[in-house]
Formats: C-alpha cells, sequence, structure tokens
C-alpha cells in the first residue's frame, strides 16, 4: 500500500514509537523452505497397490521415484515436494519409506500439508512457471515477514493493514494507497442509501434494532463460484497466519484485514426474501458455526430470515445460512453494530471472534460503503459472478463526522512546548483528520475510523505521538510543593521494619488471601480457587504454613515477619474493614552457630518472644502488655485488644524447635516529644537482694511493692537469677538494685534502710521473705 | 560481732571484687586466697560469723553475704578464662577462625524496591501516602474515566467482594481520593498492594505491589512529566540507562505513555530477558485525563498534571535476576537471607 519496501524492523521501531508495540518480527516462508518444486515426469501404477501410483520426479537435483497416493497426480505437471530429510510444517519429518516393496524418495504434497489451504484429499497443482527445484516459498511469492502488533483497546483503526500503512506512511510521508486486486471488475455499483427498509434481489431488508444496529448494507453477486482461492489470495491467507478456506470466505477474511469491516456472506437462496435485524428473544435459540447451540438473550443483536434466525450480529452466524460448496448467489452483510451491545453479546455467550473484537471495539462507520464495494469487487475477482443490482445502504439515522476544536494554546499549555499551527494541521492530516483554521481555533473533522477522538485532548495526543515522544525535552522546571502530608503510618512501618531486621527476622509478604470461613472473613465472589476464597483475618496463620515451608525444605532456623494488611467482614455489600498489621515468628537456634558457643540452650523461646513483642509495641507506642492463660496480651487505651504472643502450635517434625509468635495492629499513636533527662551527677549505691517468691505471687507485683516501701531513691531494679529448688517455699529471684538522691551523695546507711523497708514490707503484704543462706 | 563491722566487711569484699576483671593472673590467686581461704579468707569468715548476729540482722546479712559470694566465684572463673586464652601466644591464635555473627534479618526485594522509588521520587516533592485495597468500582473504574462496558475494563479483570465492590486492580483509586481531598498543588507516591484475577504462573501473581504516582497543578506539562520520569531512571537505574516514551493507552490518561529502559541484562544488545528488544517496560504513565479531574471536582482546564504507575514486584525481579515471580511470595530462608545489606 505504500508502494515501496519498508524494512521490517524500521517499521516495527516507527509503529512503536508512534502507534502501538510490534510483540514479534517473524519471517514467513522459512516453515516451507525445505520444500521445492517438482515435476512429475511419468506416472506409474504400483505393481501392488490399486490405488498408488509411482512417480518419476524431476527435483532440479536429480530424477528421484516417489510413491503418491493421491488421485490427481498427473504426468506433467508441478507439485511441491519434499526430499528425505527435510520437514514439514508442523514438524513432520520426511523419511525414506518402502511402500508395499517400492522405494519412496521424499513427498509430493497437498496444500494442507504446506499449510497453504484445508484441501487434504489430491497434490496441490503449482501453475507457476518455475524450473522443478525452485523453492516453494520462493516460487509462490512467500517470502515476506509478519509484524505481531499490539494494539490498544482504543484503537481499532490500526486492526487493519490499512490503519498500520496509514500510520507508517505517516510517519514516512507517504500517502498509502489500496493494492490493485487481480481481475476485479473495473468498477462496483454505487449503493443506494434508504431508510430503515430496502430491497436487493428480491430479498426485503429491515431494521428494527437501530440501537443495535444502526446502518447495515448489503451486495448481492450472482453466479459465483465457490472453491479454492488462487494462489495470491492464499499466500495472502497464509502471511496473516489463516488458513485459506475457499475464495468467498476468503475474500471476506480479507477485507476485515485490509479494512477493519467484518462481513457476513450468506446463501441468498436460503433467505426467503427477507433479512431482518432485530432484538432477539430471551430464550431464542440458533447453532453456530463452531457448532455451538446458543441461547439467546432480549438485548443481543440478530439477523433473522424470512423464518428464523441465521446470525447473532456481529458475532457469527448460524450453521443454516452459511455458503456452501453449491451456493451460486449471495448476499454480502456488512454492517456496523453497537460496540457496547456486541461486548455485552459476546460476554454473555462467551463467544469471541474476529467480527467482534473489532465491532467491541468500534468499525467504520463511514468507510462502510467503500469497504462493501471493495468486497464486491474482490468475490467477483476471486468467485467469479456478477453485481445484479446495487448494494442497499440502510442507514436511517445518519450521523455525520465528528467535528473537536483544538486550540494551538493548548496544545502548548499540556505538552509544554510551543508546535507551530502549521507543524500541528500536518501532523493531523498525515492520518487522516480534515483541519480548518476557524478563528484562533483549528475544526477537526474526525475520520470514522477514529472513534477513540472525542475531544480536544485526543488531538492533543495525536500531536504529540506523531511528534514522537522522545522529541520533547526532560528539562526539570520549577514545581510547588504539595499539600498532602506524608502518611504516618507509612513512617511507622518503616520503623517496626528496622527494629524487626535489627533482631535478625527477614521481611516476607505472604497473599493476601485465605482458605478459612468464619464470621469475620470477607468472602471472594469470583476467588481462583478454594484455597482462596477468603480475605485473610490475620498474618499468622500464613506466615505458620511458611514456617512449615521452611522445615519442609529442611530449614530448622526460620525468623519471619510481615507487615500486612488483614480484612474484616463488617456486612453485605460493603467494604470490608482494613487493619494494617505486623506479626513475627522465630523457632531454632536464636544464634548463628560459632565454635566458641556452647550449643546447649541456644534455641529461641518465651523470653525472647516477650522482647520481640516490647519491641514492637515500643516502636508502636500504642498499647500495654499483659498476661493471660496462654502468653501475652496487647491492649489499648480502651481495653479493645490490639494484639497477642505465644507459642505457636505447629505440626511439628522432630528435629525442629518450638515455635513463638507474635502479631500486634499498626496504630499510629499521639507522637509525643521526648524530653531529656538530665544526667545524674552523683554516685550510685548497688544493692543485691535474693528474694523467695511463695507460689501464686509473681515478680510484676514485687517489683511493685518494691518501689513503693523503697522510698524516693530506687533508681532501677533489674533480675538477675532465678532458680527454683525443692524446700524453700516458693522460687529464688535475685535483684539488683541501684539508689541515688539527685543533688547528694547517697549514704550506704540510707540504702541499706531502704532495702530493710524493703524486704520488710514484701513479707508482710506478699509473703515474699529473703533467701536463707 | 556488731552489724555495722559486718556490713562494713561486706563492702570491703565488694570493692576487692569489683577489682577482679582487670586483675592479673597472680593477683586473681590472691584475691581467691583473700577472700575465699578456707581459713582465713575474709568472706569465708564473715559466712562463719554469721551466727553471732541477731536473728533478723543475720537473715540480711546472710542473703548478701551468699550472693556476693557466688558473684566472686563467677567473676573469678571468668577472669581466668580469659587470661588463659590471652596467655596463649599471638601466633597460636589462628585468625582464620570464623567470626560471631548476629542474625540479621532482611527487608523483603519488593520493599527495597518500593522504599528507594519513594525515595527518590522524595527528593522532587512527592510526598508517600497509602489507601484502602477494596474499593468500589466507582473509584476503581468510573471515576479513573474507565466505563465498565468498555474493552479498557477487560485489562484488568477482578475479584469481586461484593456487587460494586472490588479488590483495587491498581492503586490509581487513590488519584480519585487524593484529588477529591485535597487542592493542588498535588504530589504524591502511593504505594499498595493490587489485585488481577490472573493465576500464578512465572511471571504472575493475583496480588502484587504498585507504586502509583500523581502530580497536579497549574502548568504541569507533558514536559514536567518527562523530567520527573528522567530523574527517576536516572537516579534507580544504572548510570547511562536510557529512557524510551512511546505511547500508549490507559483511560485515566491523554497522552498516555509507556516508558520503557535499556534493557539492564543485556545493556540493550537484546538479549532473552527483554526478548530482543533491548529494552524493559517499566512503567505505564501519561497526563492526567481531563474526564478524571472532571470526575474528581477538578478545574480541568485550570489543572493539568501527571500520573504513572510501576510494578515492584517486576522491577525486584529484573533487578535481582530472579526468574519466577512466585518466589517472591513464598518465604523461603534461603532466599530472603541473600538479601540481607
Ligand atoms: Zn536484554
Amino acid at each position: 500500500m505504500l508502494g515501496q519496501t519498508v524494512d521490517p524492523k524500521d517499521a516495527a521501531e516507527r509503529l512503536a514509537n508512534a502507534v502501538a508495540p510490534v510483540d514479534a518480527v517473524e519471517p514467513i516462508g522459512d516453515e516451507l523452505a525445505d520444500v521445492i518444486v517438482a515435476l512429475v515426469q511419468e506416472v506409474s501404477q504400483h505393481p501392488d497397490a490399486d490405488r498408488l501410483t509411482v512417480c518419476r520426479v524431476d527435483t532440479g537435483n536429480g530424477i528421484v521415484d516417489v510413491v503418491c497416493g493421491a488421485p490427481n497426480v498427473t504426468a506433467g505437471k508441478k507439485y511441491p515436494y519434499a526430499s528425505v530429510g527435510s520437514v514439514l510444517p508442523g514438524d513432520f519429518k520426511i523419511k525414506k519409506l518402502k511402500i508395499r516393496g517400492v522405494e519412496s524418495n521424499g513427498m509430493l504434497c497437498s496444500e494442507s500439508e504446506v499449510d497453504l489451504g484445508s484441501e487434504g484429499g489430491g497434490l496441490m497443482e503449482l501453475s507457476v512457471d518455475s524450473s522443478p527445484g525452485t523453492s516453494l516459498p520462493e516460487a509462490l511469492k512467500l517470502r515476506d515477514t509478519r509484524l505481531a502488533i499490539d494494539v490498544n483497546p482504543d484503537r481499532p483503526d490500526v486492526l487493519c493493514h490499512k490503519g498500520i500503512a496509514r500510520e507508517l506512511g505517516a510517519s514516512l510521508g507517504i500517502n498509502p494507497r489500496l493494492c490493485q486486486i487481480p481481475g476485479a471488475p473495473d468498477d462496483t455499483k454505487q449503493p443506494v442509501r434508504t431508510g430503515s427498509t430496502g430491497e436487493i434481489a428480491g430479498v426485503t431488508v429491515t431494521i428494527e434494532d437501530t440501537e443495535g444496529c444502526p446502518r447495515y448494507m448489503a451486495a448481492a453477486v450472482r453466479g459465483v463460484e465457490i472453491g479454492p482461492s488462487p494462489v495470491w489470495l492464499k499466500s495472502r491467507m497464509h502471511s496473516i497466519g489463516s488458513r485459506s478456506i475457499n475464495n468467498v470466505v476468503d475474500a471476506t477474511n480479507y477485507i476485515l484485514f485490509e479494512l477493519n469491516q467484518p462481513l457476513h456472506a450468506f446463501d441468498l437462496d436460503t433467505l426467503g426474501g427477507a433479512v431482518v435485524i432485530r432484538n432477539a428473544q430471551d430464550g431464542e435459540t440458533l447453532t453456530t458455526l463452531d457448532g455451538e447451540l446458543r441461547e439467546l438473550n432480549a438485548g443481543m443483536t440478530m439477523i433473522c430470515d424470512a423464518s428464523k434466525p441465521i446470525a447473532v450480529g456481529g458475532v457469527m452466524g448460524d450453521v443454516g445460512s452459511e455458503v456452501t460448496n453449491s451456493t451460486t448467489n449471495i448476499l454480502l452483510e456488512c454492517a456496523y453494530f453497537e460496540p457496547k451491545g456486541i461486548r455485552a453479546t459476546r460476554t454473555a455467550l462467551k463467544l469471541t471472534t474476529d467480527a467482534s473484537y473489532r465491532f467491541e471495539r468500534g468499525t467504520d462507520l463511514q468507510g462502510m460503503p467503500d469497504a462493501l464495494r471493495r468486497a464486491v469487487s474482490l468475490i467477483i475477482a476471486v468467485a467469479g459472478g456478477e453485481e445484479a443490482e446495487a448494494p442497499i445502504d440502510l442507514y436511517p439515522n445518519p450521523i455525520g463526522h465528528a467535528n473537536v476544536f483544538l486550540r494551538p494554546a493548548r496544545v502548548e499549555h499540556l505538552l509544554g512546548v510551543e508546535i507551530p499551527i502549521q507543524e500541528i494541521e500536518d501532523y493531523l492530516t498525515s492520518v487522516g483528520f480534515a483541519v480548518a483554521p476557524k478563528d484562533d481555533r483549528l475544526a477537526v473533522q474526525v475520520p470514522g475510523w477514529r472513534p477513540d477522538v472525542t475531544r480536544e485532548v485526543d488531538l492533543i495526543e495525536e500531536v504529540a505521538r506523531l511528534r514522537g515522544y522522545n522529541s520533547f525535552p526532560t528539562e526539570m522546571r520549577p514545581f510547588r510543593p504539595g499539600t498532602v502530608p506524608n502518611d504516618g503510618i507509612e513512617i511507622l512501618k518503616a520503623r517496626v521494619r528496622t527494629a524487626l531486621t535489627a533482631n535478625g527476622l527477614h521481611e516476607v509478604r505472604s497473599v493476601s488471601f485465605s482458605r478459612t470461613p468464619g464470621p469475620d472473613a470477607q468472602p471472594i465472589l469470583n476467588p481462583l480457587s478454594a484455597d482462596e476464597a477468603f480475605l485473610r483475618t490475620d498474618l499468622m496463620t500464613g506466615l505458620a504454613r511458611s514456617v512449615e515451608y521452611n522445615w519442609s525444605v529442611r530449614e530448622r532456623n526460620v525468623r519471619l515477619f510481615e507487615i500486612g494488611t488483614v480484612f474484616r467482614r463488617v456486612g453485605k455489600d460493603v467494604r470490608p474493614a482494613e487493619q494494617f498489621h505486623v506479626a513475627g515468628v522465630v523457632t531454632g537456634a536464636r544464634k548463628a552457630t560459632h565454635w566458641s558457643n556452647s550449643s546447649a540452650d541456644n534455641d529461641y523461646d518465651l523470653w525472647d518472644l516477650k522482647f520481640l513483642l516490647e519491641e514492637t509495641v515500643a516502636v508502636c507506642g500504642v498499647g500495654n502488655i499483659g498476661e493471660n492463660e496462654s502468653g501475652w496480651a496487647v491492649t489499648g487505651e480502651d481495653g479493645g485488644r490490639l494484639g497477642w504472643a505465644m507459642e505457636v502450635v505447629c505440626d511439628r517434625p522432630e528435629w525442629v524447635a518450638r515455635v513463638f509468635g507474635f502479631e500486634v495492629e499498626l496504630t499510629l499513636g499521639e507522637s509525643t516529644v521526648r524530653k531529656f533527662r538530665t544526667l545524674p551527677n552523683t554516685p550510685p549505691v548497688e544493692r543485691d537482694l535474693a528474694l523467695v517468691i511463695p507460689d501464686g505471687v509473681d515478680v510484676a507485683e514485687t517489683e511493685t511493692v518494691m518501689q513503693e516501701a523503697a522510698g524516693p531513691f530506687l533508681e532501677s531494679v533489674v533480675i538477675f537469677d532465678e532458680y527454683r529448688t525443692e524446700g524453700i517455699g516458693g522460687r529464688s529471684v535475685a535483684w539488683h538494685l541501684i539508689f541515688r538522691a539527685p543533688g547528694k551523695t547517697l549514704r550506704d546507711r540510707d540504702a541499706d534502710h531502704a532495702v530493710k523497708r524493703i524486704v520488710e514490707t514484701l513479707e508482710k503484704k506478699l509473703d515474699v521473705r529473703l533467701r536463707q543462706a | 560481732m556488731p552489724t555495722t563491722a559486718a556490713r562494713e566487711q561486706l563492702d570491703g569484699i565488694r570493692s576487692t571484687s569489683d577489682s577482679i576483671p582487670e586483675a592479673d593472673s597472680d593477683r586473681i590467686s590472691e584475691i581467691r586466697r583473700d577472700l575465699l581461704g578456707r581459713k582465713s579468707g575474709r568472706l569465708t569468715r564473715l559466712l562463719r560469723s554469721l551466727r553471732d548476729l541477731e536473728p533478723g540482722e543475720r537473715k540480711e546479712i546472710g542473703a548478701a553475704a551468699n550472693l556476693l559470694k557466688n558473684q566472686v566465684e563467677s567473676a573469678l572463673e571468668a577472669r581466668e578464662q580469659i587470661l588463659s586464652q590471652q596467655t596463649a601466644s599471638d601466633d597460636e591464635v589462628d585468625l582464620t577462625m570464623p567470626s560471631r555473627k548476629g542474625w540479621r534479618g532482611a527487608l523483603h526485594p519488593v520493599t527495597t524496591v518500593v522504599d528507594e522509588i519513594c525515595e527518590i521520587f522524595r527528593e522532587i516533592g512527592f510526598t508517600r501516602i497509602v489507601g484502602p485495597e477494596a474499593e468500589t468500582e466507582e473509584y476503581n473504574f468510573t471515576k479513573l474515566n474507565i466505563p465498565l462496558d468498555h474493552p479498557a475494563a477487560d485489562m484488568q479483570d477482578s475479584f469481586y467482594l461484593a456487587p460494586g465492590v472490588v479488590l483495587r486492580t491498581h492503586t490509581s483509586p487513590m488519584q480519585a481520593h487524593t484529588l477529591e481531598q485535597y487542592e493542588p498543588p498535588i504530589r504524591i507516591v502511593v504505594p499498595g498492594t493490587v489485585y488481577r484475577r490472573d493465576p500464578f504462573d512465572p511471571s504472575h501473581s493475583p496480588v502484587f505491589e504498585q507504586i502509583e504516582g500523581l502530580a497536579v497543578d497549574e502548568g504541569i506539562s507533558f514536559v514536567d512529566f518527562k523530567a520527573a520520569i528522567d530523574f527517576f531512571v536516572a537516579r534507580f537505574f544504572a548510570k547511562g540507562t536510557s529512557v524510551r516514551f512511546r505511547p500508549s493507552f490507559f483511560p485515566f490518561t491523554e497522552p498516555s505513555a509507556e516508558v520503557d529502559v535499556g534493557c539492564p541484562m543485556c545493556s540493550g544488545s537484546g538479549c532473552s530477558t527483554c526478548k530482543q528488544t533491548g529494552f524493559m517496560e517499566i512503567m505505564g504513565a501519561g497526563m492526567v485525563h481531563p474526564a478524571v479531574f472532571e470526575r474528581c471536582g477538578v478545574d480541568a482546564e485550570k489543572y493539568t498534571g501527571y500520573a504513572f504507575g510501576m510494578g515492584p514486584h517486576r522491577i525486584a525481579m529484573i533487578r535481582h535476576g530472579i526468574p519466577d515471580i512466585r518466589m517472591l511470595f513464598q518465604n523461603d530462608m534461603r532466599m530472603l537471607s541473600q538479601f540481607v545489606d
């Protein structure tokens, strides 16, 4: 269409920079590189099999004998030939064979064997001038390059070759032209515009559903001969990765890929004189071409003949009205179907076709007459026949071209670069927009193939992409700071991460789905699997599973934490409540192995867990830690539960250690500024105190009493030993006490008095006594 | 013996014991003899003399003395051990013996990527915020100019929690929330988890991380957009990494762009990671579509802006050469520990 050869790599680059990325640049013809043109010189009966012949074949590189089963093999004709050792499409390797005692050197091929058609019964006759030995891709001019383009959903215009040629033309400065169709009539009849009903070739066509189908055109071609397509058309089909079916079907596919206009050919003689485009009724059925019985619903647009449905409009036809080998007269449909209706229909039917894909994205409402006329001439060129009367054009409410105004100043405002008006006009006209200056604006007429362009900014995008995004400068200009403050929760998360990684835990990210139902579990209506049917309500379940996973790969030491969202169902049809949590789990050695360490008592225990919990709660700055039957609970100011820590029950193999875990809500507390405490300038007095704590008394209450009884100078208390032994009436706990008085040197006597008060009060209140020597 | 004398003795013993950590081996033997000697050791004698005290005093002093005895014994032992190691002459210490290591935890590689990206944008004035993972269709689609009956909605197959409620398919709903809640100028980055109904395979996950960016003010242009992205690429990727902007389509940006960087694996010469293109797609972006402003109550004539979205999982995979996205969800210690820094 461009009138010149374009380097595929260059074309791919130009398309990527201006339109859409090219996923693949693939050579075509390579798959048939092994196949050559061969001349059958002589055909003789196989001595031992009625249906087989033995052919003397000139391969251009010697004469060989080939056993052949095709009935149409004729001496003096040329066929595709694959020698021994060569490979046919589908990875089919040719071997030397003995067929009923006769050696066969290679294979003569049918068109289906070389992927050029569906005919598999007979050999593919080659009416080419090429001498034997010429490679088939050369002889049939199959060699080409295929670009697979990843088209964005807003650009239906580049779902076809003309659209791509238009874009490449704009980039190269060439105005593309459609290719000549070999054997096409000089002209076709001008369609006749009518309202919602019209008549052609004895068929009355009526649009009832003008919403779903605002424009419907039909042409009639009489006297066609359905048969194989000519080689040029077959090779075009091959080059787009599609298989040749027959001349009429190939012709409609050709137009679909050339102009993005899906067409449908009906057997005119089966229609009973009427075509009606109407809304389907609930429960109506038809059997689509893929053999499925489809149930339709109201809202779908259906094409019917005088008595029955013949197609789901814009999606797929019914088997009964298709063109068959005996068809001689066809009615060619060229329609526009409303994108939203097509989308609803193909979704309901779970059926996406080349046609529905295009209608859904928007076809060219204005380009239909040209597409239909080209289709008619192509059909006549490849299948014969003639156009008995002018096509009809049912277009009850014609819609003109859309017009959009563009302010050149707005182009500069949005793109940040001044672009001269002439340049803007040139970009727009290069891809088919018609531009007329009006006051200080440009009135831009949008071509029918660009349904995506509806407002000024769409035109500005056109200017930007046609100028080339990479041509704009990347110059950092001044900016104003924003009004949105940083979210404190992100800062908190970072601090928790720092604290926990510093303690040796690795951060993980688990999937937020869960398989566990429950009153709080928010179900997913369309989960991928039953294992992922709910949103998680905690992080620990996932962490425990990760611990088990690590055990399964023989990892005994596991230290993990996660910060993530958990969900709580709050009611029907509303969003679930969301909360960030942090959870951690540790098991195995609390220190890396070192040759100087004793290995005993090196595994994580409850006290490591309590520290991790304290660290986390301290970083959060919210919550108090208390004890309960299973471990510790974190509660908020209002008494609400914020978290917990305990030994986690897992299905443990022999060789692993106990597992300890915690989980806490991440809640942003009041940020408080810490006040500096004056450093002490007086010496401390230290005392150690070993006490026997009776059963039922804990150290927390013991320390509370200690603090109360000590008077003002007790600075700190630290437990440095605990042991349990029979016969002392409890357990022995030893404290290190530090006394200090601000501003004066505390005397030993003061400390001794304080210790004495502590001991007496403890004994009185808690029956805690000094340990006997 | 009077109590005060006993207390004074205790204090004396304590001060002697305080010198143990600095004592040499001769001094250690001396202290051992002085305090714990079977006959005349000071502590031994003190313990022996407890019986002469008043019962109340006896208990208190006794406890303190016993405790002190334990401490002295363990301090002597510890010092002796250290001294015995020191006696081995320097050339007998095998310095190739491994060091004493502590456990160190690693941030998840995706977190590191998210933090780095947000940090870089912070340098050019972007603040960091987060938003909900469950969204209404209105915020996930409609306000972002994605009609539910348009093929664009197919690009984002969603999980539904209730009619009209989805797990967000991108972090872009926060564009709408922010535009409604704050006056421009707006400069934000929004990291967060998003959901698409894609089963797990080596390059897809139904759950993954995304970072949204949005800048809105009077007079922000395509040049500002390119400059910000260019700044980011220059900071985040290796020196000299090339950037390419290509047209693309997102319903909420116009013009829309896809941003590619030169493939970090092959530096642009083409390899299997970049499918021979020499480039890697790293973000979708563009100028905020005026329809988004209109739907969020912002004057689209007065304000312009740009928005972008990136996938930290993909970027982490590219950066570290992780072949399968599922490994980022497997929580395998052997993998995680590779990212300790
Ligand atoms: Zn590469």
